[in-house]
């Protein structure tokens, strides 16, 4: 194995112990702020308890969640980037020795044989691939718990309905996950495209820069409207009624068939987990 | 037993110790904010079944629920100098375990669910007919949760079932905040709240612009 997939390697295990164990500042900022405005007491209680336990996590670096989800990874590699062959292989091994290191829970269970152990399995680690101009690889670590990918929803609305069909099914999709998926919400939505790509574009979606707006205005004033309206429904802090709904939402659009409307909505509980490297081709590395 | 009780407003704290008497459970109001001490069991879904599934054949599982908490999580825990430790324990969402926790209440008689989420109308009923209640502990919070664990006292079918869905016997001290959300009484402050946000939802949706 040459010195850059090493480093690559160990870049991995790396964003994969930030991302289970460190929650972006501006997110705890905005879970420190929700306290400051929270007046009921059993929303301030469950506030208190994530705050709290976002404090032990940074402190002792072992992962915020007994669910660290199942193991997803986004490489964007620039066309000149000297490594291709044996990502996988490398994003395997990584992921294997974090599980045992950090450690994170083994969360790859084969549809027959049961747990695998190592959260490897099948189709696991999940990767997405883009390429890319440039000559350096940007590798994200975005685990995924199983409560908010179970209330995650999508659709083929019916074009006649229009953008009020897809606001509708937004604000019924975060209803219906209520309390389950661990609220105040991070809240990704996909428009577009066809029936997986929307999905992929609403996960995605949960990765853009906390509360910027779309830099598209059309699209900027739905993530507004959206935001608002999600939080009048008042599920608060572990659906007890008390607190946000949801800290943020942002929207990532496509084109679409005439014939078709595809929207996905894809959420993750408050601790939104994922963490980004860049490696240049000379094995420097970036945390961003 | 309880050791104490401190006046919260209408609210009211309870620190209790199982085995957990049925006159206890019963005094439990919701909204209550309690700890609990002494022996907590995780149970998830494959643990549910199996258990029920032994019962049905006039078995019974390797470990006593009755009086003690059953706790809707899959931990992460490390062998460390041969023995275990927590890593990290927060609750897992209790509502896929509703096709079960009625069956597993009547037939093991647990005093406190532990989970996150809440829980439907058949949990519901069981607790209010065999003494039980449902103790939200806030999800995500792993590691407040493994703090309150003292130690595993034992294991069973972690071979077979897996680290997230066998089942780990926890000695725990103070284990909490729970906010009780169901108690013997036929409350449920999570479907209270859920009801509340549908009516929202409606009122919302009639008002979007297009």
């Amino acid at each position: 194995m040459g010195g850059l997939e090493k480093i690559l390697e160990d870049t991995a295990v790396e964003l994969l112990r930030r991302a289970a164990s460190e929650l972006r500042r501006e997110y705890v900022e905005a879970i420190y702020k929700a306290m400051e405005k929270c007046e009921g007491s059993i929303g301030r209680s469950q506030l208190d308890a994530i705050i709290r336990n976002i404090e032990l996590a940074r402190k002792s670096s072992e992962p915020i969640c007994q669910d660290t989800g199942i193991i997803g990874f986004i490489i964007r590699i620039g066309e000149d980037f000297p490594v291709r062959a044996g990502l996988r292989d490398i994003l395997v091994r990584a992921t294997r020795r974090a599980t045992e290191e950090i450690p994170l829970r083994p969360n790859a269970v084969d549809l027959f044989k049961g747990n695998t152990g190592d959260n490897v399995g099948l189709g696991v680690p999940i990767i997405d691939l883009e390429l890319v101009g440039g000559d350096e690889l940007e590798l994200t670590a975005f685990p995924k718990g199983g409560g908010s990918s179970n209330v995650a929803a999508h659709s083929m609305i019916t074009p006649g309905l229009g953008l009020r069909g897809v606001k509708r099914f937004v604000v019924e999709s975060v209803a219906r996950a209520g309390s389950l998926g661990c609220p105040p919400y991070f809240i990704g939505v996909g428009i577009g495209g066809t029936e997986d790509r929307c999905m992929l574009l609403a996960k995605k979606a949960l990765l853009k820069p906390f509360q910027i707006r779309n830099p598209d205005p059309n699209i900027a004033a739905l993530e507004e409207e959206l935001l608002r309206r999600v939080n009048e429904l008042g599920i608060g802090v572990m659906g007890l009624g008390e607190g946000p709904t949801a800290l943020d939402l942002h929207i990532e659009a496509a084109a679409r068939h005439p014939a078709t409307m595809p929207v996905g909505v894809v959420m993750s509980c408050w601790a939104l987990r994922h963490a980004t490297a860049k490696v240049t081709r000379e094995g420097r590395v970036r945390h961003l | 037993m309880m050791r104490i009780k401190i006046f919260l407003g209408e609210a009211m704290e309870y620190h209790l110790k199982t085995p957990i008497q049925e006159e206890a459970v019963r005094r439990l109001r919701a909204g209550d904010i309690a700890y609990l001490s002494g022996t907590l069991i995780t149970a998830r879904d494959e643990a549910h079944k199996k258990a029920l599934e032994l019962h049905s054949r006039g078995e019974m599982p390797p470990v006593n629920f009755r009086g003690n908490g059953v706790f809707h999580c899959g931990p992460i825990v490390k062998r460390v100098d041969g023995n275990w430790k927590v890593v990290a324990a927060g609750p897992t969402t209790s509502s896929r375990m509703e096709i079960f926790e009625d069956r597993f209440i009547e037939a093991f008689r647990p005093s406190v669910i532990i989970g996150k989420g809440g829980m439907g109308e058949r949990t519901v009923r069981a607790c209010s007919e065999y003494a039980c209640v449902y103790g939200a502990f806030t999800g995500g919070a792993a590691l407040l949760g493994a703090q309150g664990i003292r130690r595993v006292k034992e294991v069973h079918w972690l071979e077979e079932l897996g680290m997230p869905e066998c089942l780990w016997v926890f000695e725990v001290e103070d284990f909490g905040p729970l906010i009780i959300t169901i108690d013997t009484h036929g409350r449920n402050l999570t479907k209270e709240a859920m009801d509340r946000v549908a009516a929202r939802k409606e009122a919302i949706i009639s008002s979007l612009g297009g």
